[in-house]
């Protein structure tokens, strides 16, 4: 057992409270908390714009940050745009890419195990441009293997749009073989990598993706921040879809141009606070290095598996998850009974479907519990789970379950 | 009494293990409702048919949680033979209790005041009220 140097780190942990929903959101190390205030405190100015020591200050930050994030995942400072999160990441790259680039001709390869963000933007662009959305049969207990994307992908494939890591199951998708078949026929490959960083080293030049998409505040970081990589031949090719300040040049009555990437992509003021935040949550990660992480988060899940596996009454649908999370039911129970059991000892899972619904279907579920283990949990907080659930399968069928 | 405890009372279980009216019927006089709550998986359909200013029958097929199963059949059973009125005047008061809102406690809630513990669980509120809810718009 490896003593927890991390959870100290991390102020709402300070009393009673388990906290097993990282992969909803990680909680904030409070640098990441003091960072943020410190902008908003001492220097906030907006960037770019302001002739003022701190909006210089604030500016530099800000560009700090972009190329913290860019040595992150090996990636050029300009390939590096802001956003809102994944979700604002991944229907840009539907809407500036996929609307005016798809026709009718073609297809879209996707997967059941995709979270909303990553298929609804496709579903929407098949709908409108008439290309045809297929998915990728899965591999029990819900894979995406190799042998089955190259049975699914065919010379019509211009998009395969995919997850690193599904927030339901926690696998390990292989991408870079999936990006290196899908350059062969000529696709381009856009990948949700919101549960992959946080828990995996991740170095878009080596994986050869086109797109890749985060967000912030699930990898200690704050929300209204995220991340979209695009390779830069690919992002100098793309119109940006918002239009405002900062991003034009040469405004007339009439038309207007605009600047090179990433700027033309980051139309009005951003979001300064949570990209200064999500500096100091990297480098923190840094520091620890995303190899301990995933060292220490394995163990941790072992440790829980362990114990749990033989729980009569306990179902989990994705054992040997590679990134910590277990998803799970109460035999009979329903989930969101469940879920209030657990609430009551102060332990934060999640309920429901998990922005996930086709993976639901797949596992012929209606929903399910979900948990993650991450930095900040210790041994003594898996006992205590392991010693609820046992008491929650008791406690629901004592009452007739 | 623990808040769980409060909040699974027998009657509750017993409807849910037994939903009242259970299972729909195809008649075009019956005034019917779904509503999905894609977030938990809750899927709530109920069916009013109304004759003479009363609600003369009621059908619902609920698959969820207890409590919303049970909210459901509960319904049923309390509505039947209630004028419009009365029926629209219990469904606010029902609502209003669950979100621990003021209500007027000279209304007769009969079974469905066993649902009280759910306003000590701010997050399972919407599972007591959604037949409700859907209920209440086939009055309308
Ligand atoms: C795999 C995956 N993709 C996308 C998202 C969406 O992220 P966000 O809500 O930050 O936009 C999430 C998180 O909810 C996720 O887990």
């Amino acid at each position: 057992m490896i003593e927890n140097k991390w959870k100290q780190d991390f102020p709402q942990l300070n009393g009673d409270f388990y906290y097993f929903d990282s992969a909803a959101t990680s909680l904030k190390p409070e640098i990441v908390i003091n960072s943020v205030n410190y902008y908003n405190r001492e220097l906030s100015s907006n960037i770019n714009r302001g002739m003022y020591d701190k909006s210089q200050k604030a500016t530099e930050l800000y560009e700090e940050s972009r190329k913290t994030i860019a040595k992150f995942i090996n990636a050029k400072n300009d390939e590096i745009i802001f956003t809102r999160g994944t979700t604002a990441s991944l229907n840009f790259v539907a809407s500036a890419y996929g609307l005016t680039n798809l026709t009718a001709d073609d297809e879209i390869l996707t997967s059941e195990l995709e979270h909303h963000s990553s298929v609804l933007p496709w579903i929407n662009v098949a709908s409108k441009t008439k290309a045809k959305l297929k998915y990728i049969e899965l591999e029990k207990p819900g894979k995406i293997t190799i042998e089955a994307f190259k049975k699914a992908i065919t010379n019509k494939t211009k998009v395969v749009a995919i997850n690193y890591v599904s927030n339901v199951m926690g696998y390990i998708v292989p991408i870079k073989e999936i990006v290196e078949i899908a350059h062969k026929h000529n696709a381009i490959v856009i990948v949700d990598g919101a549960q992959a960083v946080q828990h995996i080293p991740v170095d878009v030049k080596a994986l050869d993706v086109d797109f890749f998409a985060f967000s912030g505040h699930k990898m200690l970081g704050p929300t209204g921040i995220g991340v979209l990589y695009g390779k830069q031949e690919l992002l100098e090719k793309i119109k940006p879809i918002e239009f405002g300040g900062d991003m034009t040049i040469d405004v007339e009555k009439n038309s207007f141009g605009w600047k090179v990437s990433p700027t033309k992509f980051e139309a009005g003021t951003m979001p300064i606070a949570g990209a200064i935040g999500l500096k100091t949550a990297v480098d923190y990660l840094t520091n620890i290095g995303i190899d301990k992480v995933s060292e220490y988060t394995k163990d941790l899940y072992n440790y829980f598996l362990n114990q749990v596996e033989m729980i009569k009454g306990l179902i989990i649908y994705n054992p040997n998850s590679d990134a910590n999370i277990f998803t799970f039911n109460l035999e009979n129970v329903p989930s969101h009974d469940a879920i209030s059991f657990f609430a009551e000892k102060n332990i934060a899972l999640r309920a429901g479907q998990h922005c996930a619904k086709l993976i639901h279907d797949y596992l012929n579920i209606n929903a399910s519990l979900r948990g993650t283990i991450y930095i900040y949990n210790t041994y003594e907080e898996i006992d205590f789970l392991v010693e609820t659930i046992k008491e929650a399968i008791d406690y629901f069928k004592k009452l007739g379950f | 009494m623990s808040n769980l405890d409060n909040l699974y009372r027998e009657i509750i279980m017993e409807h849910y293990k037994n939903p009242r009216n259970h299972g729909l019927v195809d008649n075009e006089n019956y005034k019917s409702n779904r509503i999905k709550n894609p977030s938990c998986g809750d899927d709530i359909t109920v069916q009013t048919l109304i004759e003479d200013n009363k609600v003369k029958d009621i059908k619902q097929e609920a698959t969820g949680c207890s409590i919303s199963v049970a909210s459901a059949s509960v319904l049923t059973e309390i509505m039947k033979g209630k004028t419009v009125e009365d029926a629209k005047r219990i469904a606010d008061a029902y609502l209003n209790m669950v979100t621990n809102k003021e209500y007027d406690q000279s209304i007769d809630l009969e079974e469905a005041s066993v649902f009280s513990g759910v306003k000590k669980f701010p997050a399972r509120i919407k599972c007591a009220s959604i037949a409700w809810v859907a209920f209440k718009d086939t009055l309308e």
